[in-house]
């Protein structure tokens, strides 16, 4: 139970850290590690939620881990592909930043 | 078990594939898999007609193991209303996308959009949502980059950005949820879940991570851009049914499964955001320079609208006056699917034509494009909500609700938002008809023109006629899964 | 953003954090058996297949994967309508070849390993397709343009073949009165390992192309 609530709140922690990232960085690049580290957050949550008192763990979080994992890593390759192409256009329009 | 539920997202999935696998015949293929999905949503409502809301579980496990699709009476007109707005855009981007590799590029992403939209208009459990999100969020945002431009690539970043930091807020719910009571499945859920801190938590978190996709006010700040840019059918996508399944989703939660959780002050204080978007949205829209970004203003206030009615749903027991308000609520959200994709598709081809889309120099538009220009003001008719439009039945119910049960304040932003409406409709009007000779034909561009004006015709006349068809659906269900 | 609004972010950052924990606290305290354990692990036989989470991923919720492997096609969709890709880096020096060269069929063979362990240990097509990605990771940061994947049309057919193979069986076991994606008993082992097998090229293939970051060479123009 104390393991888990550990492992589950240093979770949260690493969600929070990202999202605070998030919001506070302007750079495309840190913005998405920080969602990056925000996600991995979430999905340290849901592997201590799978710990059940010594039985094997519950493999439902286990396998939403992992389509997690493969979302977050497809957004993250769209979104740094974008980034390039509005960097050989010249970056963000002024007005925009 | 009726395979009309998960042939409603594998055929337009399919489509992507076929789309992918074969770009040269991309339009054709395309065009049938558009045909095919409309065809198979034709035959899921016919089944919801007949039978009630239906269910299917999905690889041979029931929930909570398995996951399971449901469409009710409401899943069902939305699903219906997604299949004709997409149709209409399937045909028109035809004509719209002049560059054969862009038309390429856009239909296999089109049809997975389209995928995400069934899928999410279906679940029936929360992480299925989660992923859904994903795809919708992901081939919307590289649809809205299609058109190319500097401008257009920033707003679609920055729409991908903020779509993955709702998908992880809710994505945070969801883990909650799954720590407190093991399940993900919303019907079991919705017999669990109940008044206590870590529902309450866990459902601001998966409304928040919604909200940031459906741009419920404060959190619309990336809608304008984004649809402002994006190709027209990108755009009469993006706003009429990309947001709207987001606030679906989120209406769905609170007034299903999550309804033990919500407290009234919780429901006033999201009436106050859809109040505080309805008046926000509508004065952007009026101050807009550009057609396309009054037109995505005024989905912000649209918007706004839909979430009027939780105050007003979130404390009635099932029965007829909660039926009924639900289902002014699906007209609303309905008549502005229709008349939004009808309003983008036109402003796209005024664009086109004048190779701009600012509102002041829209002089003659009505000469030269008598068409579009109709369908402007047809669908401009359906967002002021003047009869006998889809959305005038909507805001009347809205009005008689909140007088009723004596909460009078929701009228002001409704009144509000009406006449801020008229007066950017009628802004656009008046520069599109400002010149006098006649025009020679009605319609110049048969593929381009024709799918918006019937979209436009739909949420003016046909929905406020076939109104009482639509009870007629909802009559036997509630909002519950 | 400026120093007192960045204060203002961590702080609400931070009492953010001191909430959710003590919601997690609270929902770890009072949980109640996670029932979806034992029936995942109940229904194990009837799956075919021994680990747990494969099991999870390819029948229970079979179906949340397809729409995964979708979000896969899309963002690499996405990536090859943006444009060509940058060019390539400039080629390995020898010894860094002699390691390519070397690196590769190690990992495309650890890569179909993982893939057939999968069924019954952890591991699976996810593992499998992971490393193939990062051998066309290794393959590009050598000088290889391509990542060493093939032309095209092969390269459309890769990247549907994941959501295709889903598709395929789905609907053709839909086609005979049952579930989306209801194996048969007998053949479930067979054909999870053949959805997985798909995956694995698939999910390898697109990491690698969206790696490459640009429309493959030759798309029509």
């Amino acid at each position: 139970m104390s393991t888990q609530l550990l492992y589950g709140g240093a979770g949260v922690a690493l969600c929070v850290l990202g999202l605070w990232a998030f919001l506070v960085h302007r750079p495309l690049l840190r913005k998405l590690i920080a969602i990056n580290i925000m996600g991995s957050g979430v999905f340290h949550l849901l592997i201590a939620l799978a710990e059940r008192d010594g039985a094997p763990p519950d493999p439902v979080p286990h396998a939403l881990v992992l389509t997690g994992i493969v979302v977050a890593v497809s957004a993250t390759a769209l979104a740094l592909v974008f980034g390039r192409r509005l960097d050989e256009q010249g970056g963000v329009p002024e007005d925009e930043r | 078990m009726n395979a009309s539920l998960p042939l409603a997202v594998c055929l337009p999935l399919l489509g992507a594939l076929a789309t992918t696998l074969a770009p040269a015949r991309a339009r054709a293929l395309g065009l049938i898999a558009a045909l095919a999905s409309s065809g198979v949503v034709l035959w899921l409502v016919v089944g919801v007609w007949e039978q009630g809301p239906l269910r299917a579980s999905l690889g041979g496990w029931s929930a909570p193991l398995g996951i399971a699709l449901a469409a009710d009476g409401a899943v069902a007109a939305l699903l219906a209303m997604t299949a004709m707005v997409a149709l209409a855009i399937s045909i028109h981007a035809g004509g719209y996308f002049r560059d054969p590799e862009r038309l390429r590029q856009f239909w296999p992403l089109w049809l997975l959009l389209w995928a995400a939209l069934n899928a999410l208009f279906l679940a029936a459990d929360l992480f299925n949502i989660y992923v859904g999100l994903e795809l919708l969020g992901l081939s919307g945002a590289a649809l809205a980059a299609l058109g190319g431009g500097r401008a257009a690539l920033t707003a679609s970043l920055r729409y991908l950005l903020v779509g993955l930091l709702g998908s992880m807020t809710y994505l945070l719910g969801v883990a909650l949820i799954y720590a407190a009571h093991g399940q993900l499945d919303l019907a079991l859920l919705g017999t669990r879940l109940g008044p206590g801190l870590v529902d309450a938590t866990a459902l601001a978190l998966l409304s928040l991570g919604l909200a940031l996709k459906a741009a419920l006010f404060p959190l619309h700040f990336w809608l304008p851009p984004t649809h402002a840019n994006a190709p027209a059918p990108v755009s009469a996508a993006l706003s009429a049914l990309v947001g709207k399944v987001a606030a679906w989703l989120l209406l769905m939660l609170w007034l299903g499964p999550f309804a033990a959780v919500t407290q009234p002050a919780a429901a006033t204080l999201l009436g106050l955001l859809g109040a505080c978007g309805v008046i926000w949205g509508s004065w952007r829209a009026l101050r807009a320079e550009r057609l396309k970004l009054l037109a995505a203003h005024s989905t912000v206030a649209q918007i706004g609208y839909l979430f009027l009615f939780v105050p007003l749903i979130q404390g009635l027991d099932p029965g007829p006056e909660r039926t009924a308000l639900l289902g002014a609520l699906l007209l609303m959200a309905l008549t502005h699917g229709f008349a939004k994709a009808a309003f983008f598709l036109a402003a796209g081809q005024v664009q086109q034509l004048a190779g701009h889309d600012r509102i002041d120099a829209l002089g003659g538009t009505a000469q030269r494009l008598p068409a579009t220009t109709f369908t402007l003001g047809l669908a401009g008719v359906a967002l002021i909500g003047l009869p006998p439009s889809g959305s005038f039945i909507g805001k009347w119910l809205l009005l008689e609700a909140a007088i009723d049960q004596g909460q009078w304040w929701w009228i002001l932003p409704v009144l509000a938002g009406t006449l801020l409406a008229a007066a950017y409709v009628f802004r656009v009007l008046a520069r599109a008809f400002n010149q006098e000779p006649t025009p020679l034909h009605f319609v110049t561009q048969v593929r381009a023109e024709l799918p918006g004006l019937v979209l436009a015709l739909l949420a003016v006349a046909g929905l406020g006629l076939a109104a009482g068809g639509l009870w007629g659906l909802l009559e036997p269900v509630e909002i519950d899964r | 953003m400026n120093g007192p609004a960045r204060l203002l972010v961590a702080l609400l950052a931070a009492a953010l954090g001191g909430l959710l924990l003590w919601v997690l606290a609270t929902a770890l305290a009072a949980r109640p058996e996670p029932a979806l354990a034992e029936a995942a692990f109940a229904a194990l036989p009837l799956t075919g297949v021994g680990n747990p989470v494969t099991a999870v991923l390819l029948d229970y919720r079979a179906y949340d994967t397809l729409l995964e492997l979708a979000v896969l096609l899309a963002a690499l969709l996405g990536i090859w309508s943006l444009g060509p890709p940058a060019p390539a880096y400039q080629r390995a020096g020898s010894a860094l070849r002699a390691m390519v060269a070397w690196v590769v069929p190690l990992l495309i063979l650890t890569g179909g390993y993982l893939l057939w362990a999968g069924g019954q240990v952890p591991g699976g097509a996810f593992q499998g397709g992971a490393l193939l990605g990062a051998a066309g990771v290794v393959l590009r940061l050598a000088g290889d343009p391509r990542a060493g994947l093939p032309g095209e049309s092969l390269q459309r057919l890769l990247a549907v073949l994941g959501v295709g193979a889903f598709l395929l069986v789905g609907l053709t076991v839909l086609a005979f009165g049952r579930d989306l994606l209801d194996y048969p008993t007998d053949w479930s082992k067979w054909l999870i390992l053949a959805i997985e097998g798909a995956a694995t090229l698939a999910i390898g293939a697109t990491l690698a192309a969206a790696y490459v970051g640009g429309r493959p060479p030759g798309e029509g123009r």
